[in-house]
């Protein structure tokens, strides 16, 4: 039984609808990245998994119960939680009470604060800066240690490299296989297809609100990816 | 003059009274409640009918009145108010205005329109001698309670778990939902701890002076140029704001008895016009 399982997903922003009959797994520990240009349908998608946007109850399965319709509260209290695009800290908050407001769900596990200090230990410097005065690339790693304090089974990054120089876009992905050192599953949205072939295992390309590939990254061949990316077959 | 300035401090107390429900209000969930000046009417006659019925010494009244206060605002919230919560902030205003119409009519029906205070147990008549200049007691107790709440709510907001819930939902509700919170749960609990900063008010308004249906407007509008004064969302600019308020008016009426009010208006304006976001803009962690 897979971790994740969307069957058949659909979902609209009022009468327009975004995603077509999505259907995608996430089995335990696995990093899976989900590329496609703007306005393919990733961050729906995201939203769909997390609860921001509603969709039928059955059509998302998390460890084989279904969420569709849960509120976000309660979907990161079962094990999902986000790193939102474009990061979204907390702007009245410092950087340890912004990681602070990741373990509000109260979820048991590995990480805590002296855990993520470590992994990123110039948060530790500046924990009581404003979240928001560090630089993009910091400010990153406090969203990412954010949502590793709910403890999530599954941690689904939207757009980690987003506004990111390519060193600091390296740092953090870095930190993943110490993220998924004991058995959590990632699910990565990432528009430098690049980087999404080399930290993910699998790669679930979105066109226009559906599926267009779907394959191992070490498979996959760049013009499979074009083709899926652009919609231009030869 | 000392005397006035000491008078207009410990007027600006009870204003601050007055101000900080509304300060929480708005800084957590930017829904400006039009109905504060009537809520503190209501909790002004609450005290004094349940120090009458249950025949309660005035200090113990008002402590009972507290939890109550709590459970209304928290289910005013929960049930009416979330409701009006969006990005359009008039359903909110049209939703609080009409509740501060049905709360002023209500007072009427029940109490007319005649004037009452409550007993403070001979507070109100004692005064304290410091140096040359006499201070009455009450109007120095009000004071010294406006501090501990603002400190309070201070310290509410920066050192602790819920101040944090209050600043994430204020700062972005759909990543506070993310996180695992309610921001109704979180909204209601705002609203519960400021309907008992204005049960507090209302009570020592009643002790200081005297409370009649149609006070709301004025004290709304005390509270108000408060909070603007010294900024939306933060307690210690709204307590500053208070007290400039307080001691314009003092100001204004040694000058003539028919200038007080005036005056404060006058300073009011004066500050949205040079500053438009207030003293000290919003509480920061």
């Amino acid at each position: 039984m897979s971790l994740v399982h969307a069957h058949d997903l659909k979902a609209f922003y009022g009468d327009a609808q975004a995603l077509f009959g999505v259907d995608f797994r996430v089995e335990q520990g696995e990093v899976v990245a989900i590329i496609g240009a703007n306005g393919a349908g990733k961050s729906t998608f995201l939203k769909a998994l997390t609860g921001l946007v509603k969709v039928p109850r059955d059509a998302v399965l998390f460890d084989g119960q279904p969420i569709g319709s849960l509120p976000p509260g309660e979907i990161v209290k079962r094990g999902l939680a986000k790193v939102p695009e474009g990061r979204r800290l907390f702007p009245s908050l410092s950087v340890e009470e912004n990681l602070l407001m990741g373990a509000f769900a109260g979820r048991p596990g590995p990480w805590d604060l002296a855990r993520l200090y470590a992994m990123f230990p110039i948060l530790k410097e500046k924990r009581l800066n404003p979240g928001t005065s560090l630089s993009g690339g910091q400010q990153q790693m406090v969203a990412i240690g954010r949502a590793l304090m709910a403890n999530p089974s599954v941690l689904l990054c939207d757009e980690l490299s987003l506004g990111l120089a390519p060193i600091v876009i390296q740092e953090i992905y870095a930190a993943l296989p110490r993220i998924t050192a004991e058995g959590m599953s990632v699910v990565v949205v990432e528009q430098d297809v690049s980087v999404a072939m080399r930290v993910s295992q699998r790669v679930v390309c979105l066109q226009e609100g559906r599926v267009s590939l779907e394959g191992a990254s070490s498979a996959l061949t760049r013009e499979q990816i074009s083709a899926a990316y652009f919609g231009v077959y030869a | 003059m000392i005397e006035t300035l000491l008078q207009g401090l410990l007027l600006g107390g009870l204003y601050s009274l007055f101000a900080l429900g509304l300060s929480l209000m708005f800084g957590v969930m930017r829904l400006t409640n039009t109905a504060q000046g009537d809520f503190i009417v209501l909790g002004g006659f609450a005290a004094i009918t349940a120090a009458a019925q249950f025949a309660l010494h005035p200090a113990i009244a008002v402590l009972l009145l507290l939890p109550v206060a709590f459970g209304v605002g928290y289910a005013l919230q929960r049930w009416v108010l979330n409701g009006t919560l969006g990005r359009d902030p008039l359903p909110s205003l049209v939703v609080t205005f009409g509740l501060s119409i049905v709360v002023q009519n209500a007072l009427l029906e029940l109490f007319s329109a005649d004037p009452r205070s409550l007993d403070s147990g001979g507070l109100n008549t004692q005064s304290l001698a410091l140096g040359a200049v006499n201070v009455g007691v009450l109007p120095l107790l009000i004071f010294g309670v406006a501090v501990v709440c603002t400190a309070g709510l201070q310290w509410l907001f920066t050192a602790t778990k819920l101040g944090r819930a209050f600043r994430a939902v204020s700062d972005d509700r759909e990543i506070a939902e993310l996180m695992g919170l309610s921001a109704h749960t979180v909204y209601a609990l705002a609203t519960a701890i400021a309907f008992v900063l204005i049960a507090i008010a209302g009570s020592l308004q009643a002790m200081r002076t005297t409370v009649s249906p149609s006070d709301g407007p004025l004290l709304l509008l005390f509270a108000f140029e408060a909070v603007i004064i010294g900024g939306m969302g933060s307690f210690w600019g709204s307590f500053a704001g208070a007290m400039l308020l307080g001691l314009t008016q003092q100001i204004g009426f040694r000058i003539d008895p028919g200038w007080g009010l005036w005056a404060g208006h006058v300073m009011f304006l004066a500050v949205l016009v040079v500053r438009p976001q207030g003293l000290f803009p919003k509480t920061r962690g």
